[in-house]
């Protein structure tokens, strides 16, 4: 089945006087898609989300919402609603009158107007709170109101920038599974801004990873962390050891990479002799022997280990001091004395390139300039 | 109980201190201008301690009604006139960014900084008949006679925006900058153009700004008796050139009292109407 494209991001980028936001984004949004938009602070989401928004106007390129060119239209001309981070709920109106400021604005019946608002107030579980006032709300509540206050204005896409950011811990468990519930119910589409990658693997039909401004991979959570596109995808995402080197020999698509600690292999394409990479390896895929493996050569020492409910997690140290993780279940435990043989599966490895290579890449771009 | 004896003695010395002065500076004032508007007056105007409500009487004679009601009006216009140049102009300093902020609201403090008085002579000698005003429209020809811009309601009603301006901004201005522009970007976002963000939610959220400011205007626009008589000239008296006669010229002490404390009592009227509406009263500096 084809895939309706909701949001069309073209080659975005925003600069503010010298500081470049958003570098030559593109990402397409698909109708009724859980999207999200992941990255640290500082890495240009919420600007992405701003300027679907409206509230700001990219530098150059180009953003379509259900195929059309929005350059030209004010945020009240946009049909996206944004829930923002701080709730921004009106403190001067009830929590009726803020979920129905949107329909008052496109002069809706009273009638309706009352119905739908009390619809939308059973649909967030706060039926009984429409004559409160938002000071008279915990965050919980401010942020159904702030979610229902969009909802009902049937937006193409809701644009939600860290709605949780501000709950508590169980909370925002709790509300994650609400919103997505909501999602799954209203067949909406949702953009969701955060810098928790957890509840973006938890909530995502699909990740867009930001960096730097950069979009660094675009995939459903399970691609995200088992094949991550780039060195900070696989840090960001999850835990990870992170190996680099060079690679030495090359067997079909058998890569043998020197790191500095020893020999390793894993599974790769593309690469050529000489090249650097690095080896990412999440801590339930790394495996040991107390005998040498064929491939490896990587020798540690077990330095401590922990019981984490149903998972040991250990902590080995290599030749060079350099520390690795390992998980294993609980009553697996790694032999405290004597040297461990790393090593892993050709399948459990994700080679990726440098970003010296990214260097190679720029040295070569200024030379052709 | 020992502590609870020190603690006792501590709050008395440093509550002493201001306790004296709020009595020897206002409390006894007051008492006494409270005491004086029920005596009376001798053949030699001297005061005369004998209870009497004559004064309150003589209030409501028809020529001091007038002059209520001029007065009110007068402080009236002015509440209005600050409100409509001071909303745009706060709004502006609270919005600007950088160093012209600092900038423009040195220009609404730094006149503050010298005697009313003072400028509001120096715009009568601006705008009288042989003033600069006159002569500047005489030599550009726009003009052939003098015009006489002093001793009508309207020049009053300028003076006394011109002083009590500053008074509007500051509150404005503290409301103003409290506003989220999240709030603006949602009710945007929810599909509100200009106006009726405006309408729905700039002017409610700052509303209590317009209300403290226009009590810090109305109640001394009320009592400023100098701008009255150095601009308005006698034709545009306010409750203040009232009391400031009987206290000079008329020699009516009595009187002069029982006209401060209606001045008085409609101040607390009002600033006991600013506080059932929910205003603040931190913003008016109390």
């Amino acid at each position: 089945m084809e895939k309706t494209k909701i949001v069309e991001i073209r080659n975005v980028n925003k600069l503010y006087d010298e500081n470049h936001v958003v570098k030559d984004l593109s990402l397409d949004v698909y109708a009724g898609e859980f999207l999200t938009l992941l990255g640290s602070s500082g890495c240009g989401k919420t600007t992405t989300l701003r300027m679907i928004a409206g509230f700001e106007q990219p530098t150059d390129g180009l953003i379509l919402v259900e195929g059309e060119n929005v350059a030209d239209k004010e945020p009240y001309e946009r049909n996206v609603n944004t829930v923002f981070q701080s709730y921004a709920l009106f403190p001067h109106m009830t929590v009726f009158d803020n979920i129905a400021y949107g329909l008052k604005m496109k002069r809706v019946k009273k009638k309706e107007i009352h119905d739908r608002v009390m619809e939308m107030l059973e649909l967030v579980q706060l039926g009984g709170f429409e004559k409160r006032y938002p000071s008279q709300l915990s965050g919980g509540q401010k942020q159904r109101v702030a979610i229902a206050r969009a909802l009902i204005n049937n937006p193409k896409v809701l644009l939600l920038d860290e709605p949780l950011g501000a709950l508590d811990l169980k909370l925002r468990k709790q509300m994650q599974l609400e919103l997505k519930r909501l999602q799954k119910k209203l067949n909406i589409t949702f953009i969701y801004v955060t810098h928790d990658q957890e509840e973006a693997l938890s909530m995502s039909d699909r990740i867009a990873v930001m960096h730097g401004g950069v979009l660094e991979q675009v995939a459903v959570p399970l691609e995200i962390y088992e094949s991550p596109a780039s060195k900070f995808v696989a840090t960001f995402i999850g835990e990870t050891n992170l190996f680099e080197g060079r690679v030495v020999k090359i067997e079909g698509n058998s890569v043998s990479v020197m790191v500095e600690s020893g020999m390793v292999t894993a599974l790769g394409e593309g690469f050529s002799e000489g090249e650097l990479v690095s080896i990412s390896v999440r801590p339930e895929r790394m495996n040991y022997s107390v005998t040498p493996v064929e491939g490896f050569t990587i020798e540690a020492k077990v330095r401590e280990q922990v019981y984490v409910g149903s998972v040991i997690k250990a902590i080995v140290e290599l030749g060079n001091g350099n520390e690795v993780k390992l998980e294993r279940l609980a009553g697996q435990a790694l032999p405290m004395d004597g040297t461990v043989y790393l090593y892993w599966g050709e399948n459990d490895a994700k080679l990726l390139r440098t970003p010296d290579n990214e260097f190679f890449q720029a040295v070569e771009n200024i030379q052709m300039c | 109980m020992k502590t609870k004896k020190g603690a006792a003695i501590s709050i008395a010395t440093m509550v002493s201190p201001v306790t004296l002065w709020m009595a020897f500076f206002i409390a006894i004032p007051l008492l006494y201008v409270a005491v004086m508007s029920f005596c009376g007056t001798d053949e030699n105007y001297n005061v005369v301690f004998r209870l009497t409500l004559e004064n309150y009487r003589r209030l409501l004679d028809p020529s001091y009604l007038q002059i209520y009601m001029q007065s009110i009006l007068i402080a009236f216009l002015t509440t209005a006139f600050c409100i409509l140049l001071g909303y745009p102009f706060a709004f502006l300093i609270a919005r600007t960014k950088s160093r012209k902020k600092a900038l423009l609201y040195m220009l609404v403090i730094i006149p503050f900084w010298t005697n009313s008085l003072i400028r509001i002579y120096g715009w009568r000698t601006f705008l009288s008949a042989s003033g600069m005003l006159n002569t500047l429209l005489m030599k550009l020809n726009l003009i052939d006679t003098q015009i006489d811009f002093l001793y009508n309601i309207g020049t009053t009603v300028f003076g006394m925006v011109y002083c009590l301006f500053p008074f509007m901004i500051l509150p404005l201005y503290t409301a103003i900058e409290k506003l989220d522009i999240n709030l603006l970007e949602a009710s945007s976002d929810l599909g509100a153009r200009g106006a009726s963000t405006f309408f729905h939610i700039i002017l409610p959220l700052t509303a209590s700004g317009i209300f403290s400011g226009s009590i810090m205007v109305f109640i001394p626009a009320l009592g400023y008796f100098f701008v009255a008589d150095i601009l308005g000239g006698g034709n545009s008296d306010v409750i203040g050139n009232l009391i400031e006669r009987q206290f000079q010229s008329g020699n009516n002490w009595p009187l002069g009292a029982a006209l401060s404390m209606i001045l008085i009592g409609i101040t607390l009227l009002l600033v006991k109407l600013y506080q059932k509406c929910g205003g603040d009263m931190e913003s008016l500096g109390v």
